[in-house]
């Protein structure tokens, strides 16, 4: 990083090389085909520059042949542009089950992490060596983007709703994190980095520190406070679903449409109770829109999912 | 027939021409001449080039160091605003349909105006008023959202300034609405006697293709502004998230529009190209009716790809593949295009004249800025380079690379039909060359810091990016001094009073038979069209006969003898 001139980004997770090795290709491709063309018309400028003003060259008909030649080489050379690219996408859209889970909070103009374990930092993101990581992403006021270069990947923070990303870093060291999509007055001092640890070092760092609360055990704490739980009982019987079990799972609305109970559903339904609601309940929970943070609301939504967890 | 030669007489500054045919503002503001109105869009984008440049200017200054010193971050957001803003919307989009197209669609057709003249000068003001909101907007307080205006942020969180802003993009719209009517019903409705479609110059393929777009596509952005004016005024959620709404559905409608925005200002310049090629190579464009289509292929296609802009926003992982499919389609129409206009130019008549420099130097510059949106269209890649520097390199290798280059090239092309004019074809090389290598310094460096990951909209940023935003600032100050030399030349033209003759570049199509400038009725008798526009191995058959049986000599002639 100390480089003054650099021309190429470290490479720094299983993503890295996948996303350059695509882009040396059409580099390549791309340094062809720009060449080719530009020799042509320096040739052809030349070698038929014009010597006499009286100069009246002979038409040429065009050829259906060579036009459809070459519509043809650029379609097939796109399209296996395409299908790498998407196939790479693909394999860098699902986050593998074995990924540990930390959650982002983006607001202007800082980036607020919780780790699981209970462990917070601003505008700083720990993760461990050779172990895929999954990010939740959640907005308190605009649009965002949470973007490591040296991971070669970004996803944008929106605000009422999650958005999840994942990588895999390879190399111990200190990236740059920013953040890409504009946000406001302090945009461009949205930044911060990621420290990528060995992971035992990454271990001990998340045991330091104070806050003894898990998100899980600060969830719970909030869970009761708020009384969720004189509606939502751990039997059938309450005035409100019973919530162990349903993360993950369908559950039938009263319109009769079937959903599956995800964060963005969990999320949705605290905030607007009314939308969807399960079928055989009445709709009469209050809304908590504009009572909870966003931390807050990931941390009740780790509860509820550790409910469905210890089944 | 009509060469230069034939009627470069003194009498010249006594004809009638649509220049001195009246005087006063009056004359000009409530003028109902297409080739008025063009020049009134003239000055008007002219004067929204020089804003939008000087915030360019200040933009470049601030990225010189990596630090915050020549303007607060507010400032900052502004100036990126407002630049494109004003280049985007009040000269990209008209420069090319409003300014060439005006004065010379219905020229090239044979017609003596556009279908519906009043609704002409009407889109003039739509412009007019527009500009005005946002100038206004900007000198009260300025609008900090990125001329893409992404909600939440510009309808909750930022200015009290934006509604104006976004109330002056909505009106200038309907400009080009009217703008796009206009050119459709002229072409087809008013073209002159034998002049069938595939005679059409290119040029007017062109302008009838972005014309459809313009119809197809602006009313979207007008409804999207409306929906956000909904909003803020009566809180029906649309797009807030605090209100229900989805600010993710705002993205998809600006992008409706605004990405088949692009080729409203990129395709009219495929048009100018092809004219300009095919006049100094003395050829018929290789495969007209190949490079016709593509920009019809185009304009179509254009309006299937706006998910491109949304792979990072989390929509559905299938939706980003076909997004990222039809984008790559477009490669190849595009290719088409310049495979073709490179063909023309083989056992031609090429003569390296300015236009054709900046001919020259459009496909170059938009062979880049085509082939870096490859790499922007292949999603793994995207994902890393959205919303970096290289997304900035990108389209301003389109957008001036390509669109202002192609302009520049109309621009010095018909000029002396314009002015009756000519200019310092030395000073024009010269300032092609500074603005083609200034231009490349400028945008280059700026792909590597993309790649790099340097965000764009950043007014600070890492120290080891300052080395490339050096070099893009330097590139910046040669390419000033490119168009400042461009502006002195053109200007100081008006005044060295040397007359063009009617067709300097021995050129062919309709408007090279009248005289420079044009008569305020283009043409005193209705052509009949025999040949093509790009008739030009028959250095005696002219493209097309005048009306009036008994009279033998072209139009400009007649002209000529009633005024002497």
């Amino acid at each position: 990083m100390s480089d003054n001139f650099p021309l190429f980004p470290e490479q720094a997770s299983t993503f890295a090389w996948q996303v350059d090795y695509l882009y040396f290709l059409l580099l390549g491709l791309s340094a062809f085909f720009a060449v080719a063309v530009v020799f042509f018309l320096v040739l052809f400028s030349f070698k038929y520059r014009r010597r006499s003003e009286d100069e009246r060259p002979r038409p040429i008909e065009g050829s259906v042949a060579l036009e459809v030649t070459w519509s043809i080489i650029p379609l097939i050379l796109s399209l296996a542009v395409f299908s790498l690219g998407a196939g790479a996408f693909f394999r860098m859209y699902r986050a593998p089950e074995n990924a540990i889970d930390i959650y982002v909070v983006g607001k202007q103009w800082m980036w607020k992490i919780q780790h699981p374990e209970g462990k917070r930092e601003i505008n700083e993101l720990h993760v461990p060596v050779n172990q895929p990581v999954r990010l939740t992403l959640a907005s308190e006021d605009v649009i965002h983007s949470f973007f490591i270069p040296a991971f070669r990947t970004k996803k944008d923070v929106v605000p009422g709703r999650y958005n999840t990303m994942w990588f895999e870093a390879t190399k111990v060291g200190e990236y740059h994190l920013f953040c890409a999509e504009y946000c406001g007055t302090q945009h461009s001092g949205m930044v911060g980095r990621v420290v990528v640890m060995e992971q035992e070092e990454f271990q001990n760092w998340l045991s330091g520190g104070v806050s003894g609360e898990t998100m899980v055990e600060a969830g719970a704490r909030q869970f009761q406070q708020l009384g969720c739980e004189t509606c939502h009982k751990e039997s059938d019987q309450g005035r409100g679903p019973k919530l162990s079990g349903i993360y993950g799972h369908l559950v039938k609305l009263t319109t009769g449409q079937e959903v599956v109970a995800d964060e963005d559903y969990l999320r949705n339904s605290i905030l607007d109770p009314g939308s969807q609601v399960v079928g055989g309940y009445k709709p009469i929970m209050p809304t908590f829109q504009g009572q909870l943070s966003e931390e807050t609301l990931l941390q009740i939504i780790s509860y509820i999912r550790s409910l469905s967890d210890s089944e | 027939m009509t060469t230069d030669t034939a009627i470069t007489t003194p009498t010249d500054s006594r004809r009638v021409h649509y220049l001195n045919a009246s005087y006063g503002i009056k004359s000009w503001l409530l003028t109902l001449d297409h080739k008025r109105i063009g020049i009134l869009y003239l000055v008007m984008t002219t004067v929204f080039f020089i804003i939008g440049g000087v915030f360019a200017t200040l933009i470049r200054l601030e990225l010189l160091t990596p630090q915050a010193d020549v303007v607060e971050a507010a400032t900052y957001n502004k100036l990126f605003t407002m630049h494109g803003v004003a280049m985007i919307f009040f000269f990209l989009i008209p420069a090319v349909p409003a300014v060439l197209g005006n004065f010379l669609l219905p020229i090239q057709i044979g017609a003596r105006d556009v279908a519906f003249p009043k609704i002409n000068l009407l889109s003039w003001y739509c412009f007019m008023a527009g500009g005005t909101l946002a100038t206004v907007a900007i000198i009260m307080g300025g609008v900090d959202t990125g001329w893409t205006f992404y909600t939440p942020y510009s309808s909750t969180y930022s200015s009290f300034y934006v509604p104006l802003a976004l109330t002056g993009v909505f009106i200038n719209g309907f400009s080009s609405i009217l703008t796009g009517v206009n050119f459709l019903t002229t072409v087809h409705k008013m073209r002159a006697p034998g002049m069938t479609w595939f005679r059409l110059p290119l040029f007017v393929w062109a302008q009838y293709a972005t014309s459809i777009i313009m119809i197809l596509g602006t009313p979207v952005i007008a409804i999207t502004l409306l929906l956000v004016a909904l909003e803020n005024v009566f809180g029906i959620g649309i797009f807030n998230p605090d209100l229900g709404g989805d600010p993710i559905l705002f993205q998809h409608m600006f992008w409706f529009y605004s990405h088949p925005a692009v080729y409203i200002m990129i395709v009219p310049g495929f048009g100018v190209i092809s004219d300009v090629i095919a006049c100094f190579a003395r050829k018929r464009i290789y495969g007209y009716s190949f490079v016709a289509f593509s920009s019809l292929a185009i304009a179509l296609l254009g309006f299937l790809v706006w998910g491109h802009h949304m792979f990072t926003t989390g929509q559905s992982m299938y939706a980003s593949m076909v997004f990222s499919f039809l984008s790559f389609l477009i490669a190849v129409p595009t290719a088409v295009k310049i495979f073709n206009w490179t063909a023309t130019l083989y056992k031609g008549s090429v003569s390296m004249e300015c236009p054709m420099y900046y001919a020259m130097g459009f496909i170059g510059l938009f062979l880049i800025g085509g082939l870096t949106g490859l790499f922007l269209s292949t999603i793994a890649i995207d994902i890393h380079l959205h919303d970096t520097y290289f997304v900035v390199a990108h389209f301003h290798f389109v957008m001036v690379g390509g669109m202002v280059m192609a302009y520049l090239a109309g621009l010095h092309f018909w000029w002396p039909k314009i002015t009756g004019c000519t200019y310092s074809e030395g000073w024009a090389k010269v300032s092609a060359v500074l603005i083609f290598f200034g231009f490349n310094l400028t945008f280059l460096p700026q792909f590597v810091l993309g790649y790099l990951g340097m965000p764009r909209r950043y007014h600070v940023y890492p120290e080891e990016f300052q080395v490339l935003n050096v070099m893009s600032t330097a590139g910046a100050t040669i390419l000033a001094a490119g168009y400042a030399v461009l502006f002195t030349y053109l200007i100081l033209s008006l005044f060295m009073n040397r007359r063009a003759g009617p067709n300097p570049w021995r050129a062919k199509g309709l408007e090279w038979e009248i005289p420079s400038p044009p008569g305020p009725h283009n043409f005193d008798v209705t052509p009949i069209v025999t040949a093509e526009a790009y008739a030009y191995d028959e250095e005696d058959v002219t493209p097309a006969t005048p009306g009036a049986p008994d009279e033998g000599s072209p139009i400009p002639r007649e002209a000529e003898r009633t005024e002497a």
